[in-house]
């Protein structure tokens, strides 16, 4: 019988390591093609965020329907994630914005502290995503919580710069953002470090579309970023976060109009595991999810692929 | 493939020109660039054509089941080519249901189908589980089976006399015969070969998989897929990466053929299919799989094997959200998909039934297919036309915020007023409770 050729690739880079919450989490740090153990030795997974949020205002009724209540509390929430074995825990201050309550910088950065005190997990916090709103929030946050490295997210091409001073200022990270594409992704990834942001401190946000959404383009734009890095450009080196939240607002995964496709709260965590999978196959460091039951599978699925520590 | 020289080595060197080409040397060329077969050559001497053939294959063959082709794959990522074969779906059927029920499980597999913007998803074959361990039955119900299910078919039986009675009573259907291994091989290439169907090859592991093709290719067969064993997710990718990064990378033939997974049920068989849709596999065969659990994964699968190079597009069509009216607003834009989709999600968000109009900008973004001259007045006044939105609703007609600069023409074309909309998506909601207030 003929011997199968050798065929690990060798390669020259490797994804940066970043230390996250009080030192007991790192993203990142893989030296080959995912959950390869003949090319990659690393062991660690990809790190699990679970998403909450100050404000049920907008949020789907099907996945607040899958924590039991406990979604009516922010941290009560963020500690059913803690149990049900997330890493991490993203929170969305949605209630900044004036038309959602204009919860102010100061009560909102009170709530991230009883989060991150309750579950001592890293905490990623978004905004209500309109900067001038959000500065004022982030740089609350960032002076309150002093004992976990935070994630602040994002910053994109056309306005880092107020956000990079805040994380530069709390020694927190920043989540560089860009649109499905390898060389803007770069991109902003110089902006933060010319801007001053040391890049152990920084991760990558390269938009990862849901299932039936663009996920093609995600994939793809990933499995280069992830080649490239691993081919030694050290702008692409950064390790990656995945919001895979997203396949919740497709309407096929959710919609209950046609019961032919089956129960929406089966065929929505589907879609958004799937997401997911696709997120860590094609090279995810860190993915943000909603459902519960998408988390639990996606977990499980992560631990078996990189096999025993 | 080959370089133009060691075409160039094998091809008679006369020059005669009946290939159509100057020189011998200009054919190579188009050889090795894969714009010409080496039949246009009358004269190659049938070794050197056989060489020629073998070298200048694919690195996966392709091998048929029914009409469909599988394998033929060129590239490790999707990003360097086009992935060419989309990886199939079956659904097993045992042979001890009677014609009431087999007829049943086909109707069930073939409602797995949905319409997804112009775009049809589908099952595409059926296979016969030989639960009864009786040849006889096998091929009866083999024959039942083909008059109730018009696509491709699989026979899963490790039998090899069971085998021949059932791929030979639906021979022309070229079924694909699961369920060779090490222990039957010899009988079971022998089945294959005088029904002229491919062969499921079940394999312990990636090693085994190359000690058996080579004996399959020493009888002289090679219509393989391969079932490299993997007892879990993790096999599933190590294994079929490692199979086709050697066939790929290093042109090594005994694992250049399609592969295959054989998963039972549940959501442990959909995340192991999720796997091999993504990695390398061309056929995934369930003993079920649930309506909310084949959508994504069919979604996926076009995901994966559309072109990177051509946009997703949506038909042209008007698209009603949220049961709208005849005093609904009406919206349009491109036929992008990725714009269609995010458009779309945006309307739901707002809660306010919309009539959107789909229009064929061939693929292209808003501001692009305006740039390209795709997205003009007429052609969109042509697309309501065509779907007579007009008269199923006296609402306003919003105009992307974009492209707001050919709203003075749409009013004048379609004759009715025309209001400017958003320039993001994301503000439609507000938009659209600010108009309709």
């Amino acid at each position: 019988m003929t011997d199968i050729p050798q065929v690990a690739d060798k390669y020259g880079g490797a994804i940066d390591e970043v230390v996250l919450g009080k030192g007991d989490y790192i993203a990142g740090g893989f030296k080959g093609m995912p959950f390869l153990s003949f090319e990659n030795p690393v062991k660690r997974r990809p790190l699990i965020a679970g998403e909450v949020y100050d404000t049920l205002e907008g949020y789907p009724e099907l996945a607040a329907s899958m924590f039991d209540g406990r979604q009516k509390d922010p941290v009560e929430w963020a500690l059913m994630w803690k149990q049900l074995g997330a890493d991490m825990v993203c929170v969305r201050l949605a209630s900044v914005d004036p038309a959602k309550g204009g919860t102010s910088p100061e009560d909102a950065a009170a709530l991230v502290k009883r989060i991150s005190d309750a579950t001592g997990l890293p905490i990623m916090v978004s905004g209500c995503g309109v900067m001038d709103v959000d500065i004022p929030v982030f740089t609350a946050v960032s002076e309150a919580v002093k004992d976990s490295r935070l994630i602040l997210s994002k910053a994109d091409e056309d306005d880092y710069k107020r956000l990079a001073s805040v994380a530069i200022s709390g020694n927190h990270i920043i989540v560089g953002f860009s649109n499905l594409d390898v060389n803007l992704s770069k991109q902003i990834n110089i902006l933060l470090t010319d801007f001053g942001v040391d890049r152990r401190n920084m991760l990558m946000d390269p938009l990862m579309a849901a299932l039936g959404m663009g996920l093609d383009y995600s994939y793809s734009v990933q499995e280069r970023i992830r080649i490239a890095a691993l081919m030694g450009d050290p702008m692409l080196q950064i390790p990656m976060l995945c919001d895979c939240t997203g396949a919740w607002d497709v309407s096929d995964a959710v919609s209950d109009e046609d019961p032919a496709l089956g129960d929406p709260k089966f065929r929505a965590t589907w879609w958004e595991a799937i997401t997911a999978m696709a997120a860590v196959i094609s090279g995810a460091d860190i993915i943000v999810m909603r459902g519960p039951g998408a988390a639990d599978m996606l977990m499980g699925y992560i631990d078996e692929m990189r096999g025993d520590e | 493939m080959p370089t133009a020289i060691e075409f160039f080595k094998l091809l008679p060197k006369t020059n005669c020109k009946d290939c159509g080409q100057p020189t011998c040397l200009a054919f190579a060329m188009l050889l090795s660039n894969q714009k010409a077969t080496i039949d246009q050559c009358p004269h190659v001497a049938a070794d050197a054509k056989e060489t020629l053939e073998e070298a200048s294959a694919p690195p996966v063959r392709t091998i048929k089941v029914g009409d469909k082709d599988m394998g033929g794959e060129t590239v490790l990522y999707r990003h360097e080519r086009r992935f060419i074969n989309p990886t199939a779906y079956a659904l097993t059927a045992s042979d001890t249901l009677d014609d009431a029920a087999l007829k049943e499980r086909c109707d069930y597999v073939a409602s797995l189908s949905y319409d997804r913007v112009g775009m049809i998803f589908d099952a595409d074959m059926v296979c016969l589980r030989n639960d009864s361990g009786d040849a006889a039955i096998f091929a009866d119900r083999a024959v039942k089976l083909a008059q109730c299910w018009s696509k491709g078919v699989v026979l899963e039986t490790k039998d090899p006399s069971a085998a021949k009675t059932a791929a030979t009573a639906i021979k022309d259907r070229k079924p694909l015969i699961y369920g060779a291994n090490a222990d039957n091989l010899d009988a079971m290439i022998a089945v294959a070969k005088e029904n002229g169907c491919a062969l499921g090859l079940v394999c312990k592991d990636e090693n085994e998989a190359v000690a058996l093709t080579e004996r399959c290719a020493a009888a002289g067969f090679k219509d393989l897929i391969l079932d490299l064993g993997a007892n879990n997710l993790k096999e599933t990718l190590e294994r079929q990466t490692i199979a086709r990064r050697a066939a790929i990378k290093h042109k090594f033939k005994p694992l250049g053929y399609p592969l295959m997974n054989r998963v039972g049920s549940g959501e442990y068989a959909v995340a192991t299919a999720v796997i091999s849709t993504m990695k390398y596999g061309s056929l995934v065969i369930f003993d079920d799989l649930k309506s909310y659990e084949a959508l994504p994964l069919f979604t996926l699968r076009q995901n994966i094997y559309t072109d990177p190079q051509v946009p997703i597009q949506v038909k042209q069509d008007l698209y009603p959200i949220g049961n709208p009216d005849e005093h609904s607003p009406i919206m349009f834009t491109t036929n992008f998909s990725l714009t269609y989709f995010t458009v779309r999600a945006d309307i739901e968000k707002a809660k306010i039934p919309v009539w959107l109009q789909i229009v064929n900008t061939e693929g292209l973004s808003v501001l692009t297919a305006y740039s390209a001259g795709k997205f003009e007045p007429e052609r969109v006044a042509e697309a309501f036309e065509e779907s007579g939105v007009l008269s199923k609703s006296d609402g306003a007609v919003i105009i992307p915020g974009l492209v707001t600069r050919m709203s003075g023409k749409l009013q004048e074309l379609i004759g009715r007023k025309v209001i400017v909309g958003t320039n993001d998506s994301r503000d439609i909601p507000k938009h659209l409770r600010s108009i309709t207030q």
